[in-house]
């Protein structure tokens, strides 16, 4: 009702004529009219035409309009068009995303507006009203009057559009003009307009982008042995379980302990194993012509030489921490034949210091495979036959040990203590025996003190038994002089017998030979007045069982048969014997050793008097030849000196003993041919004795 | 660790060595005695043939395995001693 709009006042002459139509028909003029006409153009179209049939009443000023003219018509057309409503309205449409005319345009146009008061008469206000002015009753009929025009003066005083525009319609409003100074009175309808909004719930977009997970390109080509692999790994993780689960109620501790220790271990021993498989590998390089001739070199020359053969040098075995040191043993593995150690001391009395156990191999003479340096001398040792690990050592200051190839360690595995019933002199000789009844390893070592001690591992010690004491009475009484008062032999060596494993031999300081037997221990079997001298080696023939060799400081070799007090055979090496060993190949051969550096090899079976070969095998002349070992499989032997160096010789053909092989004729062989090979040998011997 | 060091540098001491590398799984050179491209070349092409040789190996018995590679050429021998994690590589001039 009171909604302002913008009013179109622009023309006067528009609204006038509006008014015009109206109010009277007769003040209408064709001149002005199309005066309008074309002002306004052609929207606006009045008709004055219908006026012609009241030509009753003429006003005075009217003009007077020929026939011709009166019926001239006029066409007009009133549209309720709105002539400055724009036409060509362009809106951009978004449904369409193109622009569109607009067809329908507002065609309303207001020209005035103007509020007006009205009270309901039987309202509240109205009656203050009335209460206040105490006019009631007119403005009541004033009220009730209500189409009644009045034009006041300051409505007019606006602007003459108003009064002309507004005029028809709101006459009204106009009458309460004068109650306007009242108090405006509020909305008489009790009507109030609510309105409420829900919340609408926002809309919420949420987006996130994961990152793309790696991807990896995998491809390879499985090989069957990959397969294998796996296979294995699988197997060994099975199994690994079971034992897992078979362990835990037992020890897992330990075990688990033990795993840590051993996987710790491989790591640094990896690579440790490359580098000596490489080292072996350049020294194969380095001494390609030593390995050659060790595999494939014959000596030609022995054809030519009858009987006589050579020896070889082939691989020196040296290391620098031992150049002071004399060879004191030598002993071949049994299993790993390449394999020998050697006990490094000094035979010097006046000059013991600390000694070495060292381990060489054939396929590595520059450095030692393993090293264990020890505080005293070493003077023997003993490789067990089948551990191949279990070393046995005796040293100078009486001392017996065991040491392990498996541990990492370089202190012994065990070792004897003065409590535990040790030497109070040099060990001179050990050696392993059979396990015994509860499957115990075992050795038995012969000291300067006289006794002959068996040794036993037991847990993590070493009991000792004495086996026999070598009391000077049986000597005494048997030999020559009585003079010095019983006290004990000194053992230096001993051999126990290879089938009868009660029996065996000790060789003494003062040049005897000892048959005992474990049975008893303060009675010799038997006393062979061997020698003048210490008896440095006493050892059985591997294949004959009653035949056994000696050597001593005296100059000379003897073979016995043990059964007869006198020797077989005895040679003279015109130099005090080291070491003498007989060879694994044959019953007839045997090697000796002597101080001037020579090696002495025999064959009876070729040469009853004289050895086969004689050779000096040192560098230097003072250089004195300890000991001898034949390996248990190929043909050479190794010998040591008083500088710690030990050479490996090859033996020529001829020192082999090989019987030569007739065409189409089997020869037999085994142990038995050279059982009977040397028993002819003494037979020959003995008949010329039984003779005499 | 010391004792493969004093047995590598024995080897290395050796008549006749030229030179020494440790080449890991990867084929990358972890030591040496010869000078950085050499080594790098030998390392790259050795441990590329040392697979395959291994490969050769395994291929016509998935039970065997290489343990020692030893190539002879006029100049020289090259020795290669593989494991599962380590290549060792030795270039020997023999007969000097």
């Amino acid at each position: 009702m009171h909604a302002t709009q913008k009013t179109f006042v622009k023309s006067k002459q528009g609204s006038n004529t509006q008014s015009q139509l109206k109010a009277s028909a007769a003040r209408t003029s064709k001149t002005i009219s199309k005066k309008k006409d074309d002002a306004d153009g052609t929207e606006i179209g009045e008709g004055d035409e219908w006026m012609d049939g009241k030509t009753l009443i003429k006003p005075p000023n009217q003009l007077d309009l020929t026939e011709a003219e009166l019926k001239e018509e006029f066409t007009r057309i009133l549209t309720a068009k709105n002539p400055h409503a724009p036409e060509n309205i362009v809106r951009y449409s978004f449904k369409e995303r193109s622009y569109k005319a607009i067809s329908s345009v507002d065609q309303l146009a207001v020209h005035l507006v103007l509020e007006g008061n009205l009270l309901h008469r039987d309202s509240d206000e109205a009656r203050r009203q009335r209460a206040k002015q105490g006019l009631q009753d007119t403005t009541v009929i004033a009220e009730t009057g209500d189409e009644q025009p009045q034009t006041p003066a300051a409505g007019g005083g606006d602007a003459a559009d108003m009064e002309e525009g507004g005029g028809e319609e709101r006459a009204d409003s106009v009458v309460f003009k004068a109650d306007k100074k009242e108090q405006k009175l509020t909305n008489q309808f009790n009507f109030s307009e609510r309105a409420s909004q829900t919340l609408n719930n926002p809309l919420r977009e949420r987006q996130c982008q994961t990152e793309p997970p790696p991807r990896a390109n995998f491809s390879a080509t499985a090989s069957q042995w990959e397969i294998y692999d796996v296979y294995v790994e699988e197997l060994q993780k099975q199994e690994k379980n079971k034992e897992k689960a078979k362990a835990v109620p037992k020890k897992d501790q330990d075990k688990t302990k033990k795993i840590l220790v051993e996987t710790q271990s491989d790591d640094s021993t990896k690579m440790a194993k490359l580098a000596k498989i490489m080292e072996r590998m350049v020294n194969q390089n380095a001494f390609d012509d030593i390995a050659q001739d060790f595999k494939y070199f014959e000596d030609a020359s022995d054809e030519f030489r009858d009987q006589e053969g050579t020896l070889l040098p082939l691989w020196k075995f040296q290391y620098d921490k031992a150049k002071r040191l004399s060879v004191t043993a030598l002993c071949w593995n049994q299993i790993y034949q390449d394999l020998f150690a050697v006990g490094l001391g000094s035979y010097d009395f006046t000059k013991q210091g600390h000694g070495m156990l060292v381990f060489y191999s054939l396929k590595n003479s520059t450095y030692p495979e393993y090293i264990y340096p020890t505080t005293s001398g070493v003077l023997c040792l003993d490789i067990h036959q089948q551990l191949p690990y279990l070393i046995a050592v005796g040293f100078y200051d009486g001392c017996v040990a065991v040491y392990s190839l498996r541990e990492e360690r370089l202190e012994p595995l065990y070792k004897s203590t003065a409590k535990s019933g040790k030497h109070t002199s040099p060990v001179w000789q050990v050696r392993w025996q059979k396990d015994d009844m509860d499957n115990n390893h075992n050795f038995i070592s012969v000291s300067s003190d006289g006794r002959v001690v068996s040794w036993t591992l037991v847990k993590n010690e070493l009991v000792f038994t004495d086996i026999i004491k070598l009391s000077l009475e049986g000597a005494v009484l048997e030999g020559p002089e009585g003079a010095p008062p019983p006290t004990m032999a000194c053992g230096t060596s001993f051999d126990f017998h290879k089938q009868i494993t009660y029996l065996f031999l000790v060789g003494t300081e003062e040049g005897k030979i000892h048959k005992c037997s474990k049975a008893y221990t303060s009675q010799f079997l038997e006393t062979y007045d061997a020698h003048n001298m210490v008896v440095d080696a006493v050892k059985w023939n591997p294949f004959h069982p009653n035949v056994f060799i000696s050597c001593s400081s005296d100059w000379t070799v003897k073979i016995w048969d043990h059964t007869i007090k006198t020797p077989m055979f005895i040679f003279d090496l015109n130099a005090a014997v080291g070491d003498v060993a007989w060879s694994p190949q044959s019953s007839t051969v045997f090697a000796a050793v002597t101080i001037d550096g020579k090696a002495h090899i025999f064959d009876l079976g070729i040469n009853k008097y004289e050895a086969i070969c004689q050779q000096s095998v040192v560098a230097k002349k003072k250089t004195k030849l300890t000991h001898v070992e034949f390996n248990p499989v190929y043909p050479i032997i190794i010998v040591g000196d008083d500088r710690g160096y030990v050479n490996s010789l090859k033996l020529s053909p001829n020192l082999r003993s090989k019987p030569k092989e007739k065409k189409g004729q089997e020869v037999p062989k085994g142990p038995e041919l050279e059982i009977a090979k040397l028993e002819k040998l003494l037979s020959l011997v003995r008949e010329p004795d039984n003779k005499v | 660790m010391a004792e493969v060091e004093e047995t590598l540098k024995r080897i290395q001491s050796h008549k006749g060595v030229i030179g020494t590398i440790v080449v890991n799984a990867e084929g990358i050179p972890i030591r040496t005695t010869l000078d950085n491209s050499t080594t790098i070349q030998y390392a790259g092409l050795l441990h590329q043939l040392t697979m395959k040789a291994r490969s050769t190996v395994r291929d016509i018995d998935p039970q065997n395995d290489l343990t020692f590679l030893r190539i002879r050429s006029k100049k020289h021998e090259i020795m290669v001693a593989p494991d599962k994690e380590y290549l060792l590589i030795v270039i020997q001039k023999p007969g000097e």
